[in-house]
């Protein structure tokens, strides 16, 4: 935002000026002192309870230790900022148009590459792992991670639909998620129909839920949107807590039926997968099984949005998504654009969802609270909003992220043994969104690739497209 | 009879909590047209604070005086709240005034989620109960069936409280140069800064004021339930930005009827139909208010301009 504006005039004032260290002592201290008001009730006391009673312990250490590093971080970026700004001041030969262009990102030739190298990893994932860690039973914990992360990455392509390509700020797609995992576990425990019959039944019936949102909403735009969204989130989870003859309340539903592999049970027994395949039998295999289940699910999730961005309606998406005035002047019809948007989202969520409902074997309202959404919002906004390489990307730092954070024990050296980083998770989570928003609003990859070229591809920056400013 | 007038009660004092917070959000929508999501959690925050130092003065200093350390409480838990809400403005938002749209409000999610973790951090997990501070109640009559309806002094305190914040804020954006530079930022912030107007400094004020105001929600609502917990910030805050929809977003008489009568419709629902359905009550006005009337009931319309 500030590098095309610089002057002439700014541009000589901070080529003299360097690292001020009297100014960066002065506003460190100011930022620590500000700390360290922040920090006075709520870091410094420590509330305790006794029986009925609550008492009081102070912790002044604990404030005092976050202030010192609140001091520190501020002087090193006043460090950071004077070293840029020298540099921005002075430019070299090669370098000096580079203030007039949008700035490209670091990230851009990254996807041309990474494409097919993320591919290959995420196919041959579970091989890998057993390679590293030598048997099956070991490498359960890698995979069980491997298919989180991949119903992340299914879940933000989907919402990807409604955020990214329509520009329709969604903070209730974990309703649809809801919706579809509630699908398959009443579907299969009372009529007892298969996973492979109810997936699509649930997906249509999350499309059916993401019409009957919609169609309300259709009018609002931004802020109003997305609140509205969250208040049919919240809605759909309150139901699903009090209406317990169907749902059986915040118990949950459990012993939902296994999946099987096209019929073929996960059992040990006579007619079982193992048996079949002429194989020893191990609970592996379920978990393989449903590794690669997902994996496909996301990738159909990645490969329709693909094609659907190249038909009218996905152009009209975007084009919806630029300026809504320009493109009702022009003739689309934002009600089905807005619609279908929603629908496919949702539908996409439904699958994710009747997938979670198998794997889990469980389901309850507890899984499907605000807080999910706006992780997935998270993924799909860091990702660059449109961007689907960027969102599984976003999906492997924000879901992996924290796993590696749990297993970093020297971080426990560090802290001491009762230090458990899971606590931190979504500390770090929310200062993390906060961050990125100021860093790099536009996501991680904030390019947007064209749908239609002319002779040559070229990437458009996000900070060129008007988006939002309307 | 009875039933009716005692809800009609309990249902004001609810209403003027709600009404406090809804002030912050329709504030801060007015002037710079963002949803501060993280209102709710600024709200509990300042309840955990008004909590520690009741603690603090009443164990450690040893003050028996409730309505004196009540007074102290709430001062204190204003200056501390409205240090978190210029800090929040200051690094999460002001940053990203002329983004694009939908950053602030992703950004005021990241805070949302960063302060209500950040409690439950420093704080745990569990509910924090307080002993009750003020007990007295006065009987206004007794029914037939032998029903008191029945005023309690908190109830009081809060109303009164509430009405006479809101007389000194009122006065603060019509008479006061602050308020003046608010209402012109509010309407064109470009042309209030080429005349003169700091709307930096206008908009960090209009954040504290909303902090300061959610401080004292914050501590009404310690001493009207006497107990808080870490997601305590979540569901109130939903309801009072609904009340602030509701009144009209950006109109601060708006916001306090607004809350009123979410509060009403919260506890008759709640004695009349099912206490379960409270919240889904809650959020289904907020959706019909938005789809059917969106600029609310004194708000005045959005004109789209192109």
């Amino acid at each position: 935002m500030n590098a095309p504006s610089i002057t002439a005039s700014a541009q000589a004032a901070a080529v003299t000026r360097t690292f001020d260290l009297k100014a960066a002592l002065k506003d460190a201290f100011r930022s620590a002192l500000i700390t360290f008001g922040l920090s006075i009730p709520i870091l410094s006391f420590k509330t305790e309870q006794s029986g009925a009673d609550l008492y009081l312990s102070s912790r002044w250490g604990l404030a005092l230790i976050v202030t010192a590093i609140v001091f520190g971080l501020r002087i090193l970026v006043h460090a950071f900022t004077a070293s840029r700004a020298y540099r921005k001041a002075t430019p070299s030969p090669k370098q000096a148009t580079e203030l007039v262009h949008a700035q490209p990102s670091a990230f851009q030739h990254v996807s041309k590459f990474a494409i097919p190298f993320f591919l290959g990893v995420a196919v041959a994932f579970p091989v890998l792992i057993y390679l590293i860690q030598g048997g099956l039973n070991e490498s359960r914990y890698w995979i069980d991670l491997g298919i989180l992360i991949l119903t992340y990455v299914m879940l933000g392509w989907g919402l990807n639909i409604v955020v990214g390509l329509a520009g329709l700020l969604d903070l209730g797609y974990v309703a649809f998620y809801a919706v579809g995992a509630y699908s398959y576990a009443l579907l299969s425990t009372t009529f007892g129909l298969s996973f492979w019959i109810c997936l699509p039944l649930a997906g249509i019936l999350a499309a059916f839920w993401g019409i009957i949102l919609g169609f309300p909403v259709l009018r609002l735009r931004g802020d109003y949107l997305a609140i509205v969204t969250l208040a049919f989130g919240e809605i759909i989870r309150l139901v699903l807590i009090n209406w317990v003859d169907v749902t059986n309340g915040a118990a949950g539903i459990s012993s939902i039926p296994r999946a099987t592999f096209f019929g073929i049970p996960f059992t040990a027994g006579e007619g079982g997968f193992a048996e079949t395949f002429g194989l020893e039998f191990s609970g592996m295999h379920r978990i393989i099984f449903f590794y690669y289940l997902i994996l496909a699910l996301a990738l159909l999730t990645n490969f329709v949005t693909m094609r659907l961005r190249k038909l009218p309606v996905g152009r009209a998406w975007e084009a919806l998504r630029e300026d809504e005035i320009a493109c009702r002047s022009l003739g689309i019809n934002t009600t089905n654009t807005k619609l279908t948007a929603f629908a496919i989202g949702a539908m996409f969520g439904g699958f994710a969802g009747s997938f979670f409902a198998v794997r889990q074997g469980f389901v309850s309202p507890e899984s499907f609270n605000f807080l999910e959404s706006a992780i997935i919002l998270a993924i799909v906004v860091m990702g660059g909003m449109g961007s689907q390489i960027g969102v599984a990307i976003a999906a492997i730092v924000l879901v992996g992220g924290p796993e590696v954070l749990r297993n970093l024990t020297f971080l426990k050296a560090v802290f001491g043994e009762g230090f458990d980083p899971n606590e931190y998770r979504l500390l770090l989570f929310g200062l993390g969104m906060v961050a990125m928003m100021v860093w790099r609003p536009r996501g991680l990859i904030s390019e947007r690739e064209p749908s239609v070229i002319l002779k040559e591809r070229k990437a458009i920056s996000g900070s060129l497209v008007k988006e939002g400013h309307g | 009879m009875e039933i009716f007038v005692q809800q009609l009660i309990n249902g004001l004092t609810l209403g003027s909590i709600y009404g406090l917070i809804a002030i912050g959000y329709t504030m801060v929508f007015g002037i710079i047209g963002m949803v501060n999501f993280a209102h709710g959690d600024v709200f509990m925050l300042s309840a955990f604070i008004a909590l520690i130092f009741f603690l603090i003065l009443t164990t450690w200093l040893g003050i028996s005086s409730v309505v004196l350390a009540l007074f102290i409480v709430l001062i204190i838990a204003m200056v501390l709240t409205s240090l978190w809400g210029w800090a929040i403005e200051r690094v999460a938002y002001r940053p990203l005034r002329g983004s694009f749209r939908l950053a602030p409000l992703i950004s005021a999610i990241g805070v949302s989620i960063f302060l209500s973790n950040f409690v439950q951090v420093a704080q745990g997990a569990r509910n924090k109960p307080t002993p009750p501070m003020v007990r007295d109640v006065i009987v206004l009559f007794q029914g037939e069936s032998g029903y008191n309806v029945a005023i309690s002094y908190k109830q009081i305190i809060i109303m009164v409280m509430t009405a006479v914040l809101l007389s000194i804020f009122w006065y603060i954006v019509q008479k006061t140069s602050l308020g003046r530079a608010q209402r012109a930022c509010e309407q064109d912030r470009k042309m209030a800064a080429l005349l003169g107007v700091n709307v930096d400094r206008t908009i960090s004020l209009t954040f504290v004021i909303g902090a300061s105001l959610a401080a004292v929600a914050g501590t009404m609502y310690l001493l009207y339930y006497g107990v808080v917990s870490f997601a305590d910030g979540f569901v109130p805050g939903v309801k009072a930005f609904t009340a602030a929809v509701l009144g009209g977003i950006g109109s601060l008489p708006g916001a306090v009827l607004g809350g009123l009568i979410i509060g009403l419709i919260e506890t008759f629902w709640s004695a009349y139909f099912s206490i379960e359905y409270k919240d889904v009550a809650a959020f289904s006005i907020l959706a019909i208010v938005l789809i059917f009337m969106p600029s609310g009931i004194l708000g005045r319309p959005e004109v789209e301009k192109v």
